[in-house]
This record gives structure tokens, sequence and C-alpha cells, in this order.
């Protein structure tokens, strides 16, 4: 089997993998509706469905435009279904990518991606599963006010180990990306943690074309 | 059958579904391992890649409990624990359920007590509404990929400078997150420099462990670093957070 044909193959069994949980998923709520002999409030699906769904049906495709080259084929496919991307999936792809120092776009770097992802999913579904029969004796401990400033602050302790890293290998392109979107953030009181996924992209967006002119101006090499 | 978000039967029908995106994983994990195996790779950067994302998955996966918690409050531990380990996040599943609720005339975080019909109405608004990646990926991931593949076959230099500046641009829209309340320091509100020094802290961490890897016998250290910082972040935030607000 060449290249192609394992990037196909992990397509094809990508799509099996994700339509057929994408139907379970919605069986879910229709077995619960069956074992208990009701149907949804229709009003209250409708009224809930337009609240919710018009600002996750953009922010999941410009989610997908965005994440997916950056995962590579198999960890787009499980990242997708298991969720958590930003704070967890992508992180511990880069990670691994950084580590084993090959690029995603290679055979090698879709495997390390997928490797490294596929495991996150299961370690994290394990946790998990424990997390939910122990959840009795964990809620006091893990629901406590002494921890929650820690688990409440993990996304910036995650991207100041990430950000080093990237920052000082890539520092040339990395200099107006970051000062734009500290200007952003800080002078726009709009944007908080609830926007940040939709500033993803206007950051890939605005570093793509910045790293463009400096290709062409012969600054990056 | 009488209704309570607790049921024996829920959790089957949640545990069900999570088996199956267990299965998922374990499938894709054993393909790409033995792809990786057969193209040569060393099958020890392939047990160390694993290892470190297994020992960096466990401090954001705790936090993904505390989540299961938060909800469980209101929706009982089942759809919680589904929601969670099948695409969604805390801020997704409490806004969709927050709105669902809000739409029966319910308040979210002040439910006692569900009827199996708002428990369905829920439960499927949730589902609809986050489901956008797994069915677009299917459309549309292998073009995306191709592209990406494609633009490093035609100008390799690029290609490679793409590829980071995307990952530079994710990276500085979470940095610029951690100054999102940093406006409130010029205020006197400290509570905004919080994030700012965690992430600080952690960057520092990384950046002191990525040098002493670097000496022979502390090699181990450059894989645990990225876990390691990340914990060194967060336990710092309980101080700092007890100081500033």
């Amino acid at each position: 089997m060449n290249m192609n044909e394992y990037f196909k193959s992990v397509h094809r069994d990508g799509r099996i993998w994700n339509l057929s949980v994408a139907l379970i998923l919605i069986l879910v709520p229709v077995v619960i509706g069956v074992l208990y002999h009701t149907m949804p409030d229709w009003n209250g699906f409708l009224v809930g469905l337009l609240a919710t769904a018009p600002m996750y049906w953009t922010v999941g495709a410009i989610e997908t435009v965005t994440y997916v080259p950056m995962l590579g084929a198999g960890g787009s496919y499980l990242s997708f279904v298991t969720g958590n991307i930003s704070n967890l999936k992508l992180p511990v792809a880069l990670n691994a990518l950084e580590r084993a120092e090959v690029s995603i776009s290679s055979e090698e770097g879709e495997i390390i991606s997928t490797i490294a992802i596929a495991v996150s999913s299961i370690v994290t579904t394990l946790i998990i599963i424990l997390g939910v029969i122990l959840i009795t004796p964990l809620t006091p401990l893990l629901d406590s006010p002494a921890l929650a400033p820690a688990f409440a602050q993990i996304l910036p302790s995650l991207f100041g180990a990430l950000g080093v890293v990237f920052i000082s290998k890539n520092w040339k392109i990395a200099v107006a990306p970051v000062l734009l979107m500290l200007v952003l953030f800080i002078a726009v009181p709009a944007l908080d943690a609830s926007t940040v996924g939709i500033m993803v992209p206007v950051g890939v967006l605005f570093t793509l074309g910045v790293s463009r002119l400096l290709y062409k101006k012969g600054v990056l090499g | 059958m009488s209704f309570n978000v607790n049921s024996p039967v829920l959790f089957v029908v949640a545990g069900l579904a999570v088996a199956v995106v267990l299965a998922q994983s374990v499938y894709f994990l054993v393909k790409a391992w033995r792809r990786g195996v057969a193209v040569g790779m060393d099958p020890q950067k392939l047990k160390r890649t694993a290892r470190t994302a297994a020992v960096f998955t466990i401090a954001p996966a705790i936090a993904i409990v505390i989540s299961v918690i938060t909800l469980s409050k209101d929706l009982g531990v089942p759809l919680p624990w589904l929601r969670l380990s099948v695409v969604g996040n805390l801020s997704y599943e409490t806004i969709a359920a927050t709105n669902a609720e809000s739409a029966m005339g319910l308040t979210f975080g002040k439910v006692s007590a569900l009827t199996a019909q708002q428990y369905v109405t829920i439960a499927s608004v949730m589902t609809v509404s986050i489901m956008t990646g797994i069915w677009l990926v299917p459309l549309i991931g292998e073009k995306l990929i191709n592209g990406v593949i494609n633009l490093e076959k035609r100008d390799k230099k690029w290609g490679e400078i793409f590829t980071s500046s995307m990952f530079i641009g994710m990276i500085s829209a979470f940095i610029g997150y951690v100054f999102c309340d940093f406006s409130g320091v010029f205020r006197g509100v400290t509570a905004g420099l919080v994030p700012v020094l965690v992430m600080l802290v952690a960057a520092a961490v990384m950046t002191v462990l990525g040098l002493a890897s670097k000496k022979k016998g502390l090699r181990v250290l450059a894989d645990y670093a990225l876990p390691l910082s990340l914990i060194a972040g967060m336990a710092a935030a309980i101080p700092l957070t007890a100081a500033l607000g």
C-alpha cells in the first residue's frame, strides 16, 4: 500500500465511522423517547435549536475548515467525534509533531498525529468513565473551591507552554498575529472565552497573509 | 417505566454510544500504528508519542470530569457523560442545555427534576446543535488535507511555512484570549492578571525544561515538558487567584 492508498483508506474508514457515530448520536434521544413513550416538546425543541444551532453550526463549519489541515486525516475524523479539540486534541497533536520533528502533511506526521489523538481520546474516555463510576466520592474533591482556580486556568497554562515553543521557533511569523490578537482582546470587550473560537480562523488567515508577504520578500528564507 | 435523570437505562444507552466512540479510537490507533511499523518508523518513537499523549491528557481529562459533575446537577450523569465524551465541551453543552431548558420555561442550574419529555427535548437540542463537524469532515476533509499535501508538493518551503502559520495563528488567538480581562487592571481590577501570569509561569517552566532536556541524562524531560508545564501553570493559579482575585 503506497502513501496515497493509505490516505484514501483513512478517509474511507473515517467516513464510515463518523457517519455511523452521527447516526448513533441522533438515535440516542430517539431511543430514550421510545423507552419512555414520549416525544420531544417540539415547540421547546425548535426554540432551543433556533437559539443554539445558528451559532454552533457556523462555528462548527469554521472549525472544520480551520482545524482539519492541522489535525491530519485520521486525527480529524477522531477529533471531530471526540470533541475538546482546541483544549486537548490539537495541543496533543502539535506537541507530538513537534517532538517527532515531522510535518502534518507527511505520512509520518499523519501517523504521529493520529496515534497522539487516538491515545488522548482513549485516555480521556477512560478517565471520564472512572469519574462517572466514582462521581459520588470525587465530587467534593474535584468540585472544591480550592482546586477550582487551577482547572479554570487550563487554557492559559496550555497555550503558555505551547506558545513559547512555537513562537520561539517561528518568531518572525508570530510577532504580527500575537500583537494583533493582544490589541483586539484587550481593546474589544466583546472578545472573551465565548468568541475565541471565531478568532482562531481570523488569526490563522491573518498569519497566512503575513507569512506569504514575508516569504515573497525573502524574509523567511 | 418511571423517569429519572440517573436511571440505569440511560447509563446503558449512553454507555453503548461511548463504547462505539472508544472502539473508533482504538481502531484508528491500531491502523496508524501498523502503518507506522510497515513504513519503517521507529517503534520507540511511536511508543514515546503514545506515552507523552497519555500523560499530557490526564489534567485536561480531569477538567472534563469536573464539567460532567457541573452539568450533572441539572441533567443527571448519563447525558453529560455522553455529551462530554462525544463531540462536546463544557461551554457548548452548557449553552445548549441552557437554551433548551429556557425554551421550556426552565432555568439552568435551578432544575430539581426533569420529565422524560423535557429530557428528550434537551438531549435532542444538544445533539443536533453540535454535530456539524462529525458529518462535515467526511464531506470536505479529504479535499482540505489533499490541498495542504499538494501545496507542500508544489513548494516545499512555502508548504512548511503554511503549516507553521496555521499553528501560530491558532496559538496567537488563544494568547490574545488570555488577555481578554487584562484591561480591568487599568481600573484596579487585578483578576485579569491571573491568566496572564499563569501563562507566563507555564512558558517559563517549559523554557527551563526545554533547556534542561538538552543535557545528557535529562533528555526524557523533553517528552514530559508540556504536561509538567501545564501542571505548573495550573498549580500557580491557586495562589495567584487567592492573591489577585
